[in-house]
């Protein structure tokens, strides 16, 4: 018999899909049975105490929890979300439920030796219940008491070698595409640029000096699998500077039938035999193929990099050699006042290490937004703000084409008086010899 | 300016202001009048010497005297 009647919640376990409320109820009723001998050193019936609430909050249709705090564990300002019940009588399981966030590993790998010591350390120390993963990549463990924080910490720390991810006012946990380790497209190594930075950028992780979330994110290719183009503050896209290489003979096998295009993605019913006209050429956003004598060209000056081709026919189409990334600043994917793709800002920058050139702009950026950015106001809303070419100017970037969004967007240039030959001032006697009144 | 000049600048402006008791990074940096970086530095050093206090939303972090506010109270944390 379950500690609150649930009705509402349990309508929920009704649908086609699986349900988070069924999740709740095993790990509540696993926990209650402890078959493992864990000596729990947060209240056995959280998970219960948790659906109480949420059915709670549902009768209500207001929420029941308590936003912030001042918790974290020492010298940290984030990776500690402080959550607190507001009817802590009713529900003492849940009257602390703060949220610790793991930085996880670059390109989420793990070992099943590192997922049961994590989940032994919450089970011992949380919940039970954590988040794989939060949105912006984290390990997200949910639900421990204040006293738990600098225990959990220690281990993490010290036992697994892990750290906390970032929250509030920070720089966030970096997150990665799985990039070179497995993808014959990733154009630089995600993992080990993400690596690095995390640790370079210690102090902004873990320090809140921002006026507010600042979030890196590393695509090995165009496809984009972090959508860090969408959500990053400043986005690394790997790209390629040369030509798409062609294999000829592999094409011809594609078009003939001999190799599944899209990798056999597609074979689950039959869409016919394959044609490279209907279903490359002419899909191409810039119409920079065609067919010649059974061959396929490409005017390479004139792709975007969308990568359609390479994915449909990964083995005659392949990335050029001359990689590195492109780096675009300002998305954010916020619930109020909209979500905004990023802005190209560095075309193309070569990605090795130290990667002294990339840090430069990074912080360059830094410089400007921590001193003329509102409070809670991200990148991409102060580059609207004050413009893109205040942007440039501040990150000492010089104008190129790529930066153009589309042409005549805006008829009015403003030049600076140092721009202008001669300045502003003007001698009005010269002019007049010319000029009548 | 010296750490210890820095403290009490911090100390008598948070402590002036009655109304409110956690401020944004930015308005210590303003008190301090320091660029933000800078500040950082000494900022940090205030909470490690428990000076200051972190509060964080989850989505915003702010700072506060140690101790100042309702909040401690409210959440039993005191």
């Amino acid at each position: 018999m379950a500690k609150h009647e649930t009705p509402l919640l349990d309508q929920l376990e009704s649908g086609p899909w699986p349900s988070f409320v069924s999740d709740l109820k095993q790990e509540a009723e696993s926990r209650a049975k402890n078959e493992k001998g864990i000596e729990y050193q947060i209240p056995v019936d959280v998970c219960e105490d948790l659906l109480g609430v949420l059915e709670l909050s549902f009768k209500h249709g207001r929420t029941h929890w308590k936003h912030g705090g001042i918790v974290g564990v020492f010298g940290y300002g984030g990776g500690v979300i402080g959550r607190y019940c507001d009817q802590p009588q009713m529900f003492p399981g849940v009257a602390h439920f703060h949220t610790m966030r793991v930085n996880q590993p670059a390109g989420k790998f793990y070992t099943t030796e590192y997922l049961r010591n994590i989940c032994d350390l919450w089970d011992l120390r949380g919940s039970g219940i954590t988040n794989m993963h939060g949105s912006t990549g984290d390990i997200i463990l949910l639900g421990t008491t204040t006293p738990q924080l600098e225990e959990i910490f220690f281990e993490l720390t010290h036992t697994y070698n892990q750290d906390l991810g970032g929250s509030g006012s920070n720089l966030r946990t970096p997150s990665d595409c799985v990039g070179q380790a497995r993808c014959e497209w990733a154009c630089y190594d995600t993992q080990a640029i993400c690596h690095d930075l995390t640790v370079e950028y210690q102090d902004e992780l873990h320090r809140p000096a921002f006026p507010y979330k600042f979030k890196f994110k590393f695509d090995g290719c165009p496809n984009c699998c972090v959508a860090s183009i969408a959500r990053a503050d400043i986005s690394f896209v790997g790209t390629w500077r040369d030509d798409i290489k062609i294999d000829q003979e592999a094409v011809a096998a594609y078009v003939g039938g001999e190799l599944p295009s899209n990798g056999g993605s597609h074979a689950g019913r039959d869409w016919g035999p394959f044609d490279i006209q209907k279903e490359v050429i002419d899909l191409c956003p810039t119409e920079c193929m065609w067919l010649e004598d059974g061959k396929l060209m490409i005017d390479n000056r004139e792709c975007t990099r969308c990568m359609h081709c390479i994915n449909v026919m990964p083995r005659a189409l392949r990335i050029g050699d001359d990689r590195g990334c492109s780096m675009l600043v300002g998305a954010k994917a916020p619930i109020l006042d909209g979500a905004q793709m990023g802005s190209l800002l560095v075309p193309f920058i070569k990605v090795e290490e130290p990667y002294d050139e990339i840090k430069e702009v990074i912080e360059s950026i830094w410089d400007y937004w921590m001193e003329e950015g509102k409070n809670r106001e991200r990148l991409g809303e102060l580059m609207k703000r004050q413009g893109f070419q205040k942007l440039l100017e501040m990150t000492n970037i010089k104008a190129v084409p790529q930066h153009v969004q589309e042409p005549r967007h805006n008829p009015y240039i403003f030049w600076k008086e140092d721009e202008v030959e001669g300045g502003f001032q003007r001698d009005v006697n010269e002019f007049r010899k010319h000029h009548q009144r | 300016m010296d750490y210890e000049e820095a403290k009490e600048k911090i100390v008598a402006g948070l402590t002036k202001k009655k109304s409110k008791s956690k401020f944004y990074f930015n308005d210590l940096a303003k008190i301090l009048d320091l660029k933000p970086r800078v500040a950082k530095k000494l900022i940090n050093q205030m909470v490690t010497e428990e000076v200051l206090e972190y509060w964080s939303s989850g989505s915003t972090s702010l700072y506060g005297l140690k101790g100042a506010g309702k909040q401690a109270h409210a959440e039993h944390e005191d």
